[in-house]
Parts: C-alpha cells; sequence; structure tokens
C-alpha cells in the first residue's frame, strides 16, 4: 500500500518534470511575449486616457498617440471641478454608500434565511429569486421608471436609491457562503439561548467576513457605475451622478473632438475610486479558486 | 443598530420562545424570523421588479403617451397594435425596429465567439504558475471592473476621426475610416471594393435582405472591440475557475499517454470545459443583446441608426418619442428574443454532452 503510493509519487514527479519540458507549444520567451503584448493592448486605452487628460485641446487633437503631453496642464480638471463635477461626486457617493450598505445587509439577511431559517414558503421564495435573475436587466428601464414615477419618488434621491437597494444575485451569492459553513457555532449560541437575530448579528456576521467583503466589492462597483438606473430614475441635473454627468459631457459636443481632455479626465476621474478598490481586494476579487492561485 | 436588533429580537419572538427549545420549526420563532429576514429584499424586488413588469405589460398594450397616469380612464386598450407596429405593419416603426435588430445580431454573432475565445487564451496564459501571473491577471481583469461610461469615453477618443486609431493608421500608410460617420457596414464595404452593388429587392422587417448582411458599421465595430475588451476578463476568470479545478493528474495521464499540448488541450482540457463554455456563451448571450449604456453615452444610435439597439430604441421611443406603448413592446420583445437564444443555445450545447454532468457553476 505504502509502497505503491511512494510509486505513484515518483511518476508523478517524473510526469511533472515531463510537463515542465514539454509545458508550452510557445516556449517560454513566446508565452511571456504574447502575455505582455495582450497586457498592453488591454492597458493602453487608460494610459491614453490619463495623458491626454493632461494636454490642452489643440495637443490631444494633434497628437492622439504620444504619451507625454507637449505642455503638462491641469486645465481639463480645473475646468471639471468649477463646473458640476462636485456636485455629480456627491450624488455618486451618496448613492453608492447608501446602496452598499443596504444590500450587504439586506443580501445577507435573505441569504441567511433562505439557507438557515426553515420557514414556511421558503422553497416558493427561493424560486421567486431564481426567476427574478432571469429577467434581464435593460427589458425593466421602461418598468422601472413608471413605477417610480407611479410612486411619486421621480427626481428624488429614494428613487435613484430604492430600487437598487437589494438584488437577487447578492442574495444567491449570501445564500450559497451559508451552505458551505457549518452552522454548529449558530447552534451552540442557540443552545445559549440566543435569539435569531442575536445569533445572526453577533455570531454570524462576524463569521462571513470573506463573503461581506465579496458582496461589498460587488456592490460598490455596481452601483458606482451604474448608468441605466439613473437615465430613468431622473432628469434634473441637481441629481447627476458621476455616470450621467459623464454621458452627458461625452454626448455633448461628439464630432468636435476637440473638448477630448475634459471628458478623459472626467473618465480618468470615475475610475479611481473603482481602481483603488480593485487593487486593495484584487486577491479577493480575483480569488475565484479558493487558494489554488497562491504564488 | 446592535441595540436595536437585540430588542428587536426580544419583542418580536417573545411569544415563540418555547417554540425554540423544541429546536427549529417551521411555525416557530424561525418561521416567523424567516419572512422578517427575508423582507427587505422580497418588498423592494417585488415594487421594483415584478410589479414593473406588470405594470409595462399594460402599457405594452395601452395607447398611454407619457402623460398622467397609465392607468387613468383616458388611455385606451389597444390589444396587440404596438407590436403589429413593430413586427407586421411596414412603416418606420418597423424599420427602425429591424434595424435595431440586424444591429444588435451583428454584435452577438461577432462578439461572443470572439470574447468566449479570448477569455480562454487569456485564462489558459494566465492559469500556469509563471512569474508575473498575478500583473498579468489583474490587468486583464481590469477593464471589467471599470464603468461602461468611463470605457466609452475612451474608445471614442481612441476611434475618433484623428483620434489615436486613425494616426497609428495613418503612419502604416492607410486611411482610416470615419468611425463614427461612415453608415455603410464592413460586409458592404468589402463587396463595393470588389465592384459589387447593393441590389434592390424585397426583405424583411422593413430592411432588404442586403441590409440584413450589410455587416456592422464602423462604429458598431468598435463597440465590438470595446465589449471583447471589456468581458473577456470576466469570464477569463471563469475558465479560470474551471481550468483549476481540472484535477492535474487527467493532465499527467495525457502526458503519459504521449499527448502533446495541443492534443492534450483539444482532447483533455477542452471538452472538460465544456460546462463552462456553456455558462460563459450563455451569459454572453445575455449580455449581448441587452446592449445599451454605450449606445446612450457613445452614439444615441447613429450615424444613421447603424447602433441602434433594441435596449436603446426601446428607451428612446419611450422617453424621447413618447411611444410608451411601442417602448414597452420592444422590451418584451426584446425579453423573448433573449429567453429563446438562452433556450436554443441549451438544446446546442447540450445534445453532445450526454455523459458528463456539470461538477462546478
Amino acid at each position: 500500500m505504502a509502497e505503491a503510493a511512494v510509486q505513484t509519487r515518483v511518476a508523478g514527479a517524473r510526469v511533472r518534470s515531463r510537463m515542465r519540458r514539454r509545458r508550452s507549444p510557445l516556449g517560454v520567451t513566446g508565452r511571456y511575449a504574447l502575455l505582455v503584448g495582450i497586457a498592453l493592448v488591454y492597458v493602453f486605452p487608460f494610459v491614453v486616457s490619463l495623458a491626454n487628460s493632461f494636454k490642452t485641446d489643440q495637443d490631444a487633437a494633434n497628437n492622439p498617440v504620444s504619451l507625454v503631453p507637449k505642455t503638462f496642464t491641469t486645465a481639463a480638471y480645473q475646468r471639471l471641478f468649477q463646473s458640476d463635477l462636485p456636485l455629480w461626486l456627491t450624488n455618486t457617493v451618496i448613492v453608492t454608500v447608501l446602496v452598499t450598505a443596504g444590500r450587504v445587509l439586506f443580501d445577507s439577511m435573505a441569504g441567511y434565511a433562505l439557507s438557515r431559517l426553515p420557514f414556511r414558503g421558503r422553497n416558493a421564495v427561493f424560486a421567486g429569486l431564481v426567476a427574478v435573475m432571469a429577467v434581464p436587466g435593460v427589458v425593466l428601464l421602461i418598468p422601472k421608471f413608471l413605477v417610480i414615477k407611479q410612486l411619486g419618488i421621480y427626481d428624488t434621491y429614494p428613487g435613484m436609491i430604492l430600487p437598487m437597494l437589494a438584488d437577487a444575485a447578492g442574495v444567491f451569492i449570501m445564500r450559497n457562503f451559508f451552505e458551505s459553513v457549518s452552522p454548529s457555532v449558530e447552534e451552540a449560541a442557540r443552545i445559549d439561548g440566543a435569539g435569531v437575530f442575536r445569533r445572526f448579528w453577533s455570531v454570524v456576521l462576524p463569521m462571513s467576513r470573506s463573503a461581506l467583503i465579496t458582496l461589498f466589492i460587488l456592490s460598490f462597483q455596481a452601483s458606482w457605475n451604474e448608468l441605466p438606473q439613473m437615465i430613468v430614475s431622473t432628469q434634473s441635473p441637481r441629481l447627476f451622478t458621476l455616470t450621467k454627468g459623464t454621458a452627458q459631457l461625452a454626448s455633448g459636443a461628439l464630432s468636435a473632438g476637440s473638448q477630448f481632455p475634459i471628458k478623459l479626465a472626467a473618465a480618468t476621474l470615475m475610475t479611481i475610486p473603482v481602481a483603488v478598490l480593485f487593487f486593495v481586494f484584487q486577491r479577493r476579487m480575483m480569488n475565484t479558486t479558493g487558494g489554488a492561485t497562491k504564488e | 443598530m446592535e441595540t436595536v436588533m437585540a430588542r428587536a429580537a426580544g419583542t418580536t419572538s417573545a411569544p415563540a420562545r418555547s417554540a425554540t427549545r423544541r429546536g427549529p420549526g417551521i411555525r416557530g420563532r424561525d418561521g416567523v424570523a424567516g419572512w422578517l429576514f427575508t423582507a427587505p429584499v422580497l418588498v423592494i424586488l417585488g415594487l421594483f421588479l415584478v410589479l414593473p413588469i406588470a405594470m409595462a405589460a399594460w402599457v405594452s398594450v395601452s395607447s398611454w403617451s407619457g402623460l398622467g397616469s397609465p392607468f387613468s380612464s383616458t388611455v385606451k386598450f389597444v390589444g396587440g397594435a404596438n407590436y403589429a407596429a413593430l413586427l407586421a405593419k411596414p412603416g418606420l416603426a418597423q424599420s427602425d425596429f429591424g434595424t435595431s435588430l440586424r444591429n444588435n445580431a451583428w454584435y452577438v454573432l461577432l462578439v461572443v465567439p470572439v470574447q468566449t475565445a479570448v477569455s480562454l487564451l487569456l485564462a489558459v496564459l494566465v492559469n500556469r504558475r509563471i512569474a508575473g501571473q498575478g500583473a498579468f491577471r489583474t490587468a486583464y481583469y481590469f477593464p471589467s471592473v471599470t464603468s461602461s461610461v468611463a470605457i466609452t469615453v475612451i474608445f471614442l477618443f481612441l476611434f475618433s476621426a484623428s483620434g489615436t486609431v486613425n494616426a497609428v493608421i495613418g503612419w502604416l500608410g492607410g486611411t482610416g475610416p470615419g468611425w463614427f460617420t461612415e453608415t455603410r457596414g464592413v460586409v458592404q464595404l468589402l463587396l463595393q471594393a470588389v465592384g459589387v452593388h447593393a441590389p434592390a429587392g424585397n426583405g424583411f422587417l422593413g430592411l432588404t435582405w442586403f441590409d440584413w448582411v450589410a455587416g456592422p458599421s464602423p462604429a458598431m465595430l468598435v463597440f465590438i472591440v470595446m465589449a471583447i475588451f471589456t468581458t473577456s476578463g470576466t469570464f477569463m476568470l471563469i475558465y479560470l475557475a474551471a481550468l483549476q479545478q481540472i484535477a492535474e493528474e487527467i493532465d499527467e495521464a495525457a502526458v503519459m499517454d504521449g499527448a502533446g499540448p495541443w492534443k492534450r488541450f483539444w482532447y483533455v482540457t477542452l471538452p472538460m470545459l465544456r460546462p463552462t463554455t456553456f455558462t460563459v456563451v450563455t451569459l454572453g448571450l445575455i449580455g449581448t443583446w441587452q446592449l445599451f449604456d454605450q449606445i446612450y453615452v457613445g452614439s444615441k444610435g447613429g450615424p444613421a441608426n447603424t447602433t441602434l439597439t433594441p435596449a436603446y430604441l426601446s428607451y428612446s421611443q419611450s422617453f424621447i418619442n413618447n411611444a410608451w406603448g411601442r417602448g414597452a413592446a420592444i422590451a418584451f420583445i426584446l425579453f423573448a428574443i433573449i429567453v429563446l437564444f438562452t433556450v436554443l443555445q441549451r438544446l446546442a450545447l447540450r445534445e453532445r454532452t450526454p455523459r458528463r454532468r456539470r461538477s462546478h457553476g
């Protein structure tokens, strides 16, 4: 038995070393060239955007390829900050904070109930969530507007925020998470006489940090980048978010091509928070594999 | 917050206290708590997802013009008139809708296969343990997390008449097209280059057959490239997760049998990835039929409606033209198209995999 195991291991090592040698049909250099080449293509648009946002309108129109501004200027950023950008930023922050908080709380509560609390109608609720997830978001543009208008919350913060406060996919993530962890600690708390809410708040949530962070990242990114919901729930410039404001900026002088630095500056600015979040949590965001990617 | 919760726990569950002692019961404290815990999500989704669909279903068979409530007595039931205007009655509404379907169909046809192939390639490339693996993954995934608005703005600059792409084409001695002004399809442009011109003739949904095969306009091509750029990172992660679940032993066994890298990929890896490919293609189909943000930001359907999509048309018919019934009808037809494609694709990919069960999502 032990001998067989050793033999397998030796054979495995031999194969692995053979694989290492014949790993790639391209060879190591070819593989790296490909990896770097593709990476450049993926990064290039962002670099171009950043570089051109510091150019003058004239310079950006005449030298669109150059990554070094002829005369370095922050004029585009200054103009943005003197105009409505601070307002857009405020609105986006309000929406993002409330939506993210709401989703993290409500989705984890519902996910917990669907996994742990056996209540009558649970299966029906679950089936309903699956059905809701299957509805394509864009199909709901007009319908959402109709309800928002009917409820009298059109062109208000509640109209922008309430419809995004929960999402079926988030509930799903949390439910799957709770399904994957053992309920033994909660059981101990239950025996100690802790009620459902106390168990959830003081025992379950602290244990669910990793899933909550995932949910936080997804919610933050989704609400920060949301455009269609803002289009159908508001019209007054007072309520423009970064996405809607920048979208309006982009379609303003489409063909002129001379105002690009200010548009690119807005695009760059709205990318920064998501980029920061991405770099802080990049391991978690890209760790779909549960630790198999350790380097 | 904590005290509120604790107090709530105390009050709501007082009558059911004895039930808990007997363990979890459907009617006990957990039963009440189950509904309380799911209530916020149910209220929000019910109010902003289920109810809207019901309201829109009514609007799609009504004459509502956007003024007042769609349920007021002046709004009339018009039956299938809105649907007929789009599908059966020749006219502007029909040809606009046909155009939007044509545009989006080309988009789907080109984006889905390419993004699937590119994401698989990226996943295979970054799956091996190599120096800088994390940095490469980051670079490929980053476009997927950035806002569609920001990326559209950047691509508008790259592909503007005096933009980066045309400047590079210029260096190479060519002349770039007016990406956002050229209204002919790329297939049409290629055909014209060899002397074939548009024949007259009848067609389908207000477009001639030639219009249908004329291909995406250069502007649509920009959106196609952009979609591949922004989605391949996400799908790369899905493939990567699947690749790492393929046991190393299987690959090793194939090596023992003397299979080279290409053979291993085609005959071992790819078949094992079929469930993942199914997921990626399904998500791709669902996503690509919903092209909206980029059009809203980038082109508003122009030039000459060549980037009009059903999703954008549904929006513009309602919010700009006040033809709410027609806009809602387009949304429902789009929904049907997405369901149809998902089902068709399911049938097509299921057929050849009778043995393997899905082992992971």
